[in-house]
């Protein structure tokens, strides 16, 4: 029994009948949007704290501004980036209408994960709807209670007949795969991400894969270990630590540790007091199996600050881990959790190569005074993004693209690019149907004379003639 | 390659951000014989410019371009960063397991499937340039000769073989009765008499796909041409009428010259009959009404479109050219070329002192904190902040002060 062959069969008819191309329509799905995240709110964040621990705090600023921000921009450019883009003609096409046409893909299957699940929800989803797409959205099903709001309530400000949720683990989710989707967005760790572009190869379906890594940051001798203290702080227990772009692990020389520790323990103090587990401001794990996973990082090197844990809380204390190896676990897996092991290096070559050495990461940080430093380690990694003396920031300004590179991804999106990731840019070339003279010279039988002309014709030199 | 600046929001002024344009690594192409040094110094030269190492392997069916390939264009290349892998099918296998950083592969839709699923297990991003039938359709308010003039120089370039070339067409009865006289007069024009004679026509390029377009021959009915001669790999400029959707001839790509008419009653029906089908690499509208064309294109997707012309479009390098669907993922050609073969960094250049302004999204959270950075991250479009690329980094301490006041008030 095929479970979603109804509903995607429906899906399909309704984009055939191109019923989400006008710009209105489009519009109208959007304003659905942003009414379901108004009206929403205080539900929105009883289940982010009921699958999270989530604060206020953090459900306002990284969940629901975050996509209410994608909406009005969406709003608000939505008609400049449906426009045909005209392109600069050579003297050949001189006469004709030369642009792109932007077109919706037509079913964009939407595949979320758990630790922002309304954030990358509804992220994706903008670009999705404001493309034209038909669109299919699998939640999380492991952050059940905003799983549940998106299945039950969020359908009920958009059109039906071109928006279905559909539900299940990863069992159903690889039925899902099994059938065509013309667009597939995935947010989830590069294992999955490998079984999701090998089924949609099966359809030749392009996918943009939002992954994960251990984002490396480095900490040059030359900084406020305060200031970085903070920041890097502030960016890992953030969600308690369950964050693609969270800095997964600092490089820092032994100075530099023995001053950041202290720094470290003050910054946690600060941010979540004496004893965190009672701070409204620190999450908590999403699950068993997570809290697990985490609680055996915690014997990895050495533990320098925090450490504790409660299994009937899934609660762990905000940590630091020192003296560990590259070959122990915590340095082998994204930690994805509120522990900050800190690795030695002696220089910033030795960072480089530590850096190199590895996956290509989401997010890369560099804390430094010295401009030449940061741009240095900018100029010799890649990564997805990148950030110097901060955390994520990066990934709230809509106009730099948010994605991966090498096991961390590929394709991106935010704001306009999050419009053209979910369109096909189809190149338009129209002509007159006369002047058949002027065409003719292209036609065989060749002459040396004719090729020269055609030749000068097509040249892109021509593009900047001033004549024209 | 210059870094793009991006337009920041007012949590993020006094920072740098910009999008930074890097080589992927390891670069793969794999390229096809019908176009055999186009389909492969084009995205070459994307690959270069972007600054990757590239590996380049040429199809073994052209085999003596792709001997000069693998011979003569070493010599003119870094070596260590360029290298030249020849074999079939079973070496192009051995090599897809290997892992690089970005591949791009023109050929067909079937083997495309092969490569991105061996590009899944490395994580792999692609390009896929593939193919399809590209419709050409015809409407009653035409020209027949002028119709016929371009299908045909458009059909019979190559011999047909080029993944853009108008496929088959789409038309009335009555349009298909004006046309076949203006295709033989167009053929006649272009070719002569005796088109094998021609020095301006072209050959299939081996004996298997010599032997399927003969078998292709046979379907519908000969209108036009239907000759060949295997010991020339010669198939004549051939249109074909009274064809079954069913047949071989409209179920596969022809990849030939042989052009089958296919009727329709209407515009309507034609589009039905297109969009009822995979997504095509190219498709054609001729109509001396605007609206038509447009409507066309409104109510059809393909890689590309041209309204009255054939594949004029791949001469300009400021259109991407790419599939959608079956014929393909992503796009190439100009600048287009250079961003395929670059992944593009977003970054921050943030300061590193100045805590106090960055204090205020730390816990322990208030309302307050809550309000304010809400607003502040939303606030990308407003004008009166400057505009993107002005910074500490670029710019220096005395704008810097004027910009602190103006966060402050």
């Amino acid at each position: 029994m095929d479970p979603f062959a109804d509903t995607l069969q429906r899906l399909r008819e309704a984009f055939s009948s191109g019923r989400t191309r006008p710009a209105e329509f489009r519009a109208a799905q959007l304003e659905g949007l942003s009414r379901f995240l108004q009206e929403n709110k205080q539900l929105l964040q009883e289940a982010l704290a009921q699958d999270l621990h989530k604060s206020v705090f953090e459900s306002e600023v990284s969940e629901i501004s975050i996509s209410q921000n994608e909406i009005n921009l969406a709003l608000r450019d939505l008609r400049a980036w449906m426009k045909d883009e005209k392109v600069p003609k050579n003297l050949a096409t001189q006469l004709d209408s030369a642009f792109i046409r932007k077109e919706p893909f037509g079913l964009v299957l939407i595949i979320a994960p758990w630790n922002y699940p309304l954030n990358l929800t509804l992220t994706p989803l903008v670009g999705a709807l404001a493309a034209g797409n038909c669109v299919v959205l699998k939640p999380s099903e492991i952050s059940k209670n905003t799983e549940k709001i998106l299945a039950e309530v969020l359908p009920r400000y958009l059109d039906q007949s071109c928006f279905a949720v559909v539900l299940g683990g990863p069992q159903e989710t690889g039925q899902l795969l099994e059938h065509k989707f013309d667009y597939i967005f995935f947010t989830g760790s590069p294992r999955v991400g490998k079984i999701v572009m090998a089924a949609a190869a099966k359809h030749l379906t392009p996918v943009t894969l939002e992954l994960g890594g251990k984002n490396p940051c480095y900490v040059d001798d030359n900084c406020d270990p305060q200031t970085v203290a903070n920041r890097v702080a502030f960016f890992r227990y953030f969600n308690t630590g369950q964050t693609c772009v969270a800095p997964d692990y600092v490089l820092c020389s032994p100075e530099m540790q023995a001053r950041l520790l202290p720094a470290l323990q003050s910054a946690i103090t600060r941010f979540y007091g004496e004893d965190p587990q009672s701070s409204p401001d620190l999450g908590r794990i999403i699950n068993e199996k997570n809290f697990q996973r985490l609680r055996g990082l915690l014997s990895c090197g050495r533990v320098a600050i925090g450490g504790q844990s409660d299994e009937s809380d899934r609660y762990i204390a905000p940590t630091v881990l020192v003296d560990v190896q590259e070959t122990e676990p915590v340095m082998q897996e994204e930690i994805f959790g509120p522990i900050l092991p800190i690795v030695n290096v002696r220089s910033l070559d030795e960072a480089i190569a530590f850096i190199t050495r590895r996956e290509k990461p989401l997010a890369l940080y560099a804390f430094s005074n010295s401009s030449q430093v940061v741009k240095q380690i900018l100029a010799q990694t890649s990564s997805g993004g990148f950030c110097g003396n901060d955390g994520f920031m990066h990934l709230t300004v809509a106009s730099l693209p948010f994605g991966g590179v090498g096991a961390s991804g590929m394709g991106s999106y935010h704001g306009k690019f999050s419009f053209d990731t979910f369109s096909h840019h189809r190149a338009c070339l129209l002509r007159r149907p006369g002047l058949e003279k002027i065409y003719a010279l292209r036609y065989p039988p060749h002459t040396p004379r004719n090729l020269r002309v055609l030749l000068m014709a097509m040249e892109t030199r021509c593009c900047s003639c001033t004549l024209l």
